[in-house]
C-alpha cells in the first residue's frame, strides 16, 4: 500500500496523459514518460459493461503502485449516467489526488460532485477536502458558464475543454488555425484567470499530424495555457520543450525573486531590476518560472 | 458472500487475467493456468484464494486463465467476478473493507 | 565444475578436451588445428550438377544413418529447405539418428519436432531453438543434448572439427547449373548469404537447394561452384514474406523509443563516439530505433559513421544512402531495403560469419566495434544476459551474435524493459547465461540505467554528462517490487542442451525443466 502525500492544489501540470483505468499493462507504470499528471479514465475508454471492472483495477491500481510525484487524477462518469457516485467512493477510498468532473456545465454541478467527495471522504476516513476537482467543459453552456464553475469551489484547481464534444455542440472539426475553438478557448482562459485556476487544453488526437499538434501547443502557450491533455506518451516531450521558460526568463525570474526578498527585509517595496520597474506582484510570475524552469532541468538554485 | 449465478471479469490480454466463477459445491475448486506458471504458479494460487477468503466466498468452481497479470490485476479480477455472480457489482462496494 | 560464471558443468561433459569457461580472451595465442573435409574429384569436364531431386542428391552423396547435415537460416521464418531435406532422408530414404547443424532454427521448423521425438534427428548444433523444436527439445526428447553456439561460435567449432558436417544443403536464393549462388536476382531473395560460406568449404557434400536457376556464371558469387556436388532446383526454396519482413519500421512504442532515446545519449557521451565510429545494433523494436536517435548526435557533433556490420535492416542502408556511414558489412538481411541494397549500393558488402564474429581466427570485424546494443530475454545483477531460454526454463531463443559483439566491442549496451508482462527481465540470476556478464557495459531499461562496475570510465563519461544512473541492483528490487519475487524453478538432472561460450569452453548448460502444476 503506497500513501500519497497531500494534493497541492496549484502545482506544474505540462502534460496530463489519459490513460484507460481498465488496461492493467497501460496504467501500471504510466509514470516512468515523465508526465505530470496522469488521468485515469472511467469514462469515455471504457465500455459502458465494463465500468463496475474498470473501478476495481483502478482501486487496487491507487493502493499498490507507486506513482511517485506524478499526479493521480481520475475522470469520472458524467452526472447524467448513473456511475458518477461509484466513481466518486472509489476515487476518494483509493486516494486519488484529483477528480475530473465530465460534461461540467454549472457551478451546481461542481457542488454536486464536491458533496459526494465530502461524504466518500468521511465514509473512508479521508481527511475533508483532500480531494482535488478540477472541471472538463464540453458544452457550449459550460463555456458559457465558465466563470461560476471555476469559481465554485476551494477544491477547483484547473479547467479544460474537452473539444471532441464541444466541436460536435458547435457543428465544427479541428481545424489547423485553431480558430474552431478560439471563442471557447479564451473564455475559458478568462474565466480560470479570473478566478485564480489553472487552465488547460484538449487532446490533439491525429498521433500522425505532428506538425498539428505542434502548432496547436505553440498557439496553446501563446494563448497563456498551463499545459495540455494527451493522449500518447511520445507528445510529452514537445509540450514540455515548448513550455519550458528560455534562459533569459529564468536569469531574469532569478533576479526578481532575489531582489523582492533582500529588499523586503529592506523595507523597500518598488525598486529596479536592469532598468526595469519591479513590486511584489512580480513574485509569483518569477516563482512560477523558476519552478517550471526546475522540472524543466533548468534550473537547480534553491529560490524555490 | 455465496456465488449465485456464473460471472466472469478480465480479459485475454497479455497482462490480464480471465477470472469465471460459478456456482460451487462446497469448497474453493480453483483450476488455473498461467503464462508464468513455473515462476508465479503458487504466488497466483495464494493471491487468488486470500481474495476469495476476504470476500468470504467458501463454495465456488473458479478458473483463472492468467496472461502474466500483476497481483493487484488479479485481485481486481477476482473480486470482479464475485461481486457480478451476485449482482453486486455496480454501486456501495466495501472499498477498503472486503475488497483491498 | 563451477565456470568463471558461476556455473555448475556436469563432469561427464568435460571430455575430449573440454573446458569450463574461464573468462573474457582466454584462448587467446592458442592455435587451432583445422579440419579439412574429404571432398570429392570434379575432372572430368561436365556441362551442369542438376540432379532430378533432393533424394538424388542424398544418394549421390552418399547420405546414410548418423550422418550431420548443415543449413544456413538466411531463409529465416520462410525457410522450407530444412523440412523439405529431412523429409527426404527420414521419410523417403528412411535415414535414422541423423544430426542438424544449422546456424538457426526457428518457427518455419516446428515439422522437425516430430522428427525429434520420433528419434530419427538425434542431435541438434544451432544458435536458436524455437517454437515446438524448443519445447520437445526442454521436455528431454533429444536423444543427446542440442549444443548451441553463438554466429561466431559455430565457424570456429567447423572449421575445428568439432562439428563435422557431411552434407551442407546450401537454400540458394538463384544459382546456376553448377552451384554458384547468390543471394539476391530470384524469387525467394535473402541478401546476404554470410552463415553458408563456412558450411560450403568445410562439408564434404554440398548440395544446392534452388528455385531459380540462372545463366552460368552467377556471379559475384556467395557460394562458389567449385564446393558444390549438386544442384537441386525446386519450387520454391521458402515464402519470401517471411523471408525479409517489409521495411523494417522505427518502433513507434513509446516504451522503446525512450529507451533508445536513452541508449544514443550514453553512446554520444563516451570518448569512442567521434567521426569514423563503428556500430552495430539488433533487428529489435527498441535496438533498431537506436539509429534515429544517434544520426541526430551525428548531425549535432557533424561526424559520421565510419562502419556498421551485423544483420541489417533498411534504416541502415538509409544512413549509407545519406553518406552518413562510410561502409555496411552485412552477414545477414532482415528486411526487402537491406536485401535489395546488398551488391547494388556502392560501399555495401557481404561478409562470411567467420569474417563477422569467429574468435578463433587472425581477427573478426567484431573485434574493432566500438558500439554494440543488443536487447536481453534476462540480465541479472552480474550483468550476465540470457537471450535463449524464457523466464519459465523453455528453449525460446537464440545467442546469435550477441556474445560475439558484446565481447569484441568497446561498448557493449544492453536495452531491454525492466518487466515484461510479470516477468522480470532485470533480476537475481538468468535461467541461462548466453553473453558472461564482463563483456556488458551499459544496461538501459525504461526505468533507469545500469553501469557495470566493471567499467568506471564509462561511470565517470555518464557523470560528467549529467546522466542518472543506478546500480543494476536497485533495478532488479525495482523490478521484484512490481511483479513479486519469483519461485525458484525446478529442474531434473537430465541436461538438454550444452551452452558454449563462443571460444568452446563450456558457458551453461539447460536441464530438463520440471513443469510446476497445482
Amino acid at each position: 500500500m503506497i500513501p500519497r502525500p497531500k494534493p497541492e492544489r496549484f502545482r506544474l501540470r505540462r502534460t496530463m496523459m489519459f490513460m484507460n483505468a481498465q488496461k492493467p499493462g497501460l496504467i501500471k507504470d504510466a509514470y516512468i514518460y515523465g508526465c505530470d499528471s496522469i488521468m485515469l479514465d472511467l469514462e469515455d475508454a471504457v465500455a459502458e459493461n465494463q465500468k463496475d471492472a474498470a473501478r476495481f483495477s483502478l482501486y487496487h491500481a491507487l493502493k499498490t503502485i507507486d506513482y511517485g510525484d506524478t499526479e493521480v487524477i481520475v475522470r469520472i462518469n458524467g452526472l447524467d449516467t448513473p456511475h458518477w457516485q461509484e466513481d466518486i467512493r472509489v476515487c476518494v477510498a483509493g486516494g486519488a489526488d484529483g477528480i475530473r468532473i465530465a460534461k461540467c456545465e454549472s457551478a451546481q454541478d461542481v457542488l454536486t460532485v464536491e458533496q459526494a467527495v465530502e461524504e466518500a471522504e468521511k465514509e473512508f476516513g479521508v481527511e475533508v477536502g483532500r480531494t482535488l476537482l478540477m472541471a472538463a467543459l464540453e458544452s457550449p453552456k459550460g463555456i458559457l458558464n465558465a466563470y461560476e464553475i471555476c469559481s465554485a469551489s476551494d477544491r477547483m484547481f484547473g479547467v479544460a475543454i474537452s473539444g471532441g464534444d464541444f466541436r460536435k455542440c458547435m457543428q465544427t472539426s479541428p481545424q489547423h488555425d485553431g480558430v474552431d475553438m478560439l471563442f471557447a478557448r479564451g473564455q475559458m482562459l478568462l474565466a480560470a484567470r479570473a478566478a485564480g485556476i489553472q487552465c488547460f487544453d484538449t487532446v490533439f488526437t491525429n498521433l500522425d499530424d505532428q506538425e498539428g499538434f505542434e502548432a496547436e501547443v505553440l498557439q496553446n502557450k501563446a494563448m497563456g495555457f498551463d499545459g495540455k491533455s494527451l493522449i500518447n506518451p511520445k507528445q510529452i516531450r514537445f509540450v514540455h520543450q515548448v513550455f519550458a521558460p528560455t534562459e533569459k526568463e529564468v536569469i531574469q525570474a532569478e533576479k526578481i525573486v532575489r531582489a523582492i526578498r533582500e529588499n523586503a527585509e529592506k523595507g523597500l517595496g518598488v525598486f529596479t531590476v536592469d532598468g526595469k520597474m519591479i513590486d511584489i506582484a512580480f513574485l509569483p510570475g518569477a516563482e512560477r518560472t523558476l519552478k517550471l524552469a526546475r522540472a524543466c532541468g533548468m534550473y537547480e538554485g534553491d529560490l524555490v | 458472500m455465496e456465488i449465485l449465478k456464473p460471472a466472469i471479469a478480465g480479459t485475454l490480454e497479455s497482462s490480464d487475467a480471465q477470472v469465471t466463477v460459478e456456482p460451487g459445491e462446497g469448497g474453493i475448486e480453483l483450476s488455473l493456468t498461467s503464462s508464468v506458471m513455473n515462476q508465479y504458479g503458487r504466488q497466483i494460487k495464494a493471491t487468488v484464494l486470500e481474495t476469495l477468503e476476504r470476500l468470504d466466498v467458501s463454495s465456488a468452481r473458479v478458473t483463472v486463465v492468467d496472461k502474466g497479470a500483476l497481483d493487484c490485476t488479479l485481485k481486481a479480477r477476482v473480486e470482479c467476478a464475485v461481486f457480478r455472480s451476485c449482482g453486486a457489482s455496480a454501486a456501495n462496494i466495501p472499498w477498503g473493507g472486503a475488497v483491498r | 565444475m563451477k565456470n568463471a560464471v558461476g556455473r555448475e558443468i556436469p563432469d561427464s561433459l568435460l571430455v575430449n578436451g573440454k573446458e569450463v569457461y574461464q573468462g573474457k580472451n582466454y584462448m587467446d595465442g592458442k592455435y587451432i588445428q583445422k579440419a579439412a573435409p574429404k571432398t570429392r574429384r570434379y575432372e572430368t569436364p561436365r556441362e551442369s550438377k542438376i540432379v532430378d531431386s533432393i533424394v538424388q542428391a542424398l544418394k549421390d552423396c552418399g547420405a546414410k544413418s548418423g550422418m550431420t547435415f548443415s543449413f544456413h537460416h538466411h531463409l529465416r521464418d520462410g525457410d522450407y529447405v530444412v523440412n523439405m531435406v529431412m523429409q527426404a532422408a527420414i521419410e523417403e530414404l528412411g535415414l535414422e539418428e541423423l544430426t542438424i547443424a544449422a546456424s538457426s532454427l526457428g518457427a518455419a521448423h516446428d515439422p522437425i519436432a516430430d522428427y525429434i521425438e520420433q528419434g530419427k534427428v538425434v542431435g541438434i548444433q544451432t544458435s536458436g531453438i524455437r517454437g515446438r523444436m524448443g519445447e520437445v527439445v526442454s521436455a528431454g526428447k533429444l536423444k543427446t543434448p542440442a549444443i548451441i553456439r553463438s554466429h561466431g561460435g559455430r565457424p570456429r567449432a567447423i572449421e575445428g572439427g568439432e562439428v563435422h558436417i557431411d552434407i551442407a544443403f546450401i537454400a540458394a536464393p538463384t544459382s546456376d547449373c553448377v552451384g554458384n549462388c547468390r543471394g539476391v536476382g530470384g524469387k525467394s531473395d535473402c541478401g546476404s548469404l554470410g552463415y553458408a560460406m563456412t558450411d560450403a568449404k568445410y562439408a564434404d557434400h554440398v548440395v544446392v537447394v534452388t528455385d531459380c536457376l540462372v545463366d552460368f556464371p552467377n556471379f559475384p558469387t556467395s557460394v562458389e561452384a567449385i564446393d558444390v556436388d549438386a544442384v537441386v532446383v525446386v519450387d520454391s526454396i521458402g515464402n519470401p514474406k517471411k523471408i525479409a519482413s517489409a521495411a523494417a519500421r522505427i518502433t513507434q512504442n513509446p516504451r522503446e523509443l525512450m529507451m533508445a532515446e536513452q541508449a544514443a545519449k550514453v553512446i554520444s557521451v563516451t570518448p569512442y563516439f567521434k567521426d569514423g565510429f563503428s556500430f552495430q545494433t539488433g533487428a529489435g523494436g527498441p535496438s533498431l530505433a537506436v539509429n534515429l536517435f544517434l544520426e541526430q548526435y551525428m548531425d549535432e557533433r557533424n561526424i559520421k559513421m565510419g562502419w556498421a556490420i551485423g544483420g541489417i535492416c533498411g534504416p541502415m542502408v538509409e544512413l549509407l544512402k545519406k553518406g552518413k556511414v562510410g561502409k555496411v558489412i552485412d552477414v545477414q538481411d532482415f528486411d526487402l531495403d537491406a536485401v535489395q541494397s546488398i551488391h547494388t549500393t556502392p560501399n555495401h558488402f557481404e561478409m562470411s560469419a567467420s569474417q563477422y564474429a569467429n574468435p578463433a581466427n587472425k581477427g573478426a570485424f567484431v573485434n574493432k566495434l566500438d558500439f554494440v546494443v543488443l536487447a536481453a530475454l534476462e540480465i541479472d545483477t552480474g550483468f550476465n544476459v540470457n537471450v535463449l531460454t524464457g523466464s519459465d526454463g523453455v528453449l525460446r531463443g537464440a545467442p546469435g551474435g550477441h556474445p560475439d559483439t558484446a565481447a569484441g566491442s568497446k561498448v557493449c549496451i544492453i536495452v531491454t524493459p525492466l518487466v515484461r508482462g510479470r516477468m522480470a527481465t532485470v533480476c537475481e540470476h538468468v535461467v541461462t547465461v548466453t553473453t558472461p556478464g564482463d563483456c556488458v557495459d551499459v544496461l538501459v531499461t525504461d526505468y533507469g540505467i545500469a553501469v557495470n562496475p566493471l567499467r568506471p570510465d564509462l561511470i565517470e563519461c555518464l557523470d560528467n554528462a549529467g546522466i542518472p544512473h543506478v546500480t543494476i541492483e536497485a533495478l532488479k528490487e525495482k523490478a521484484y517490487s512490481l511483479v513479486g519475487r519469483p519461485d525458484g524453478l525446478e529442474w531434473e538432472d537430465k541436461v538438454v542442451a550444452v551452452l558454449e561460450a563462443r571460444d568452446g569452453t563450456i558457458l551453461d548448460v539447460v536441464r530438463k525443466i520440471k513443469p510446476f502444476v497445482l
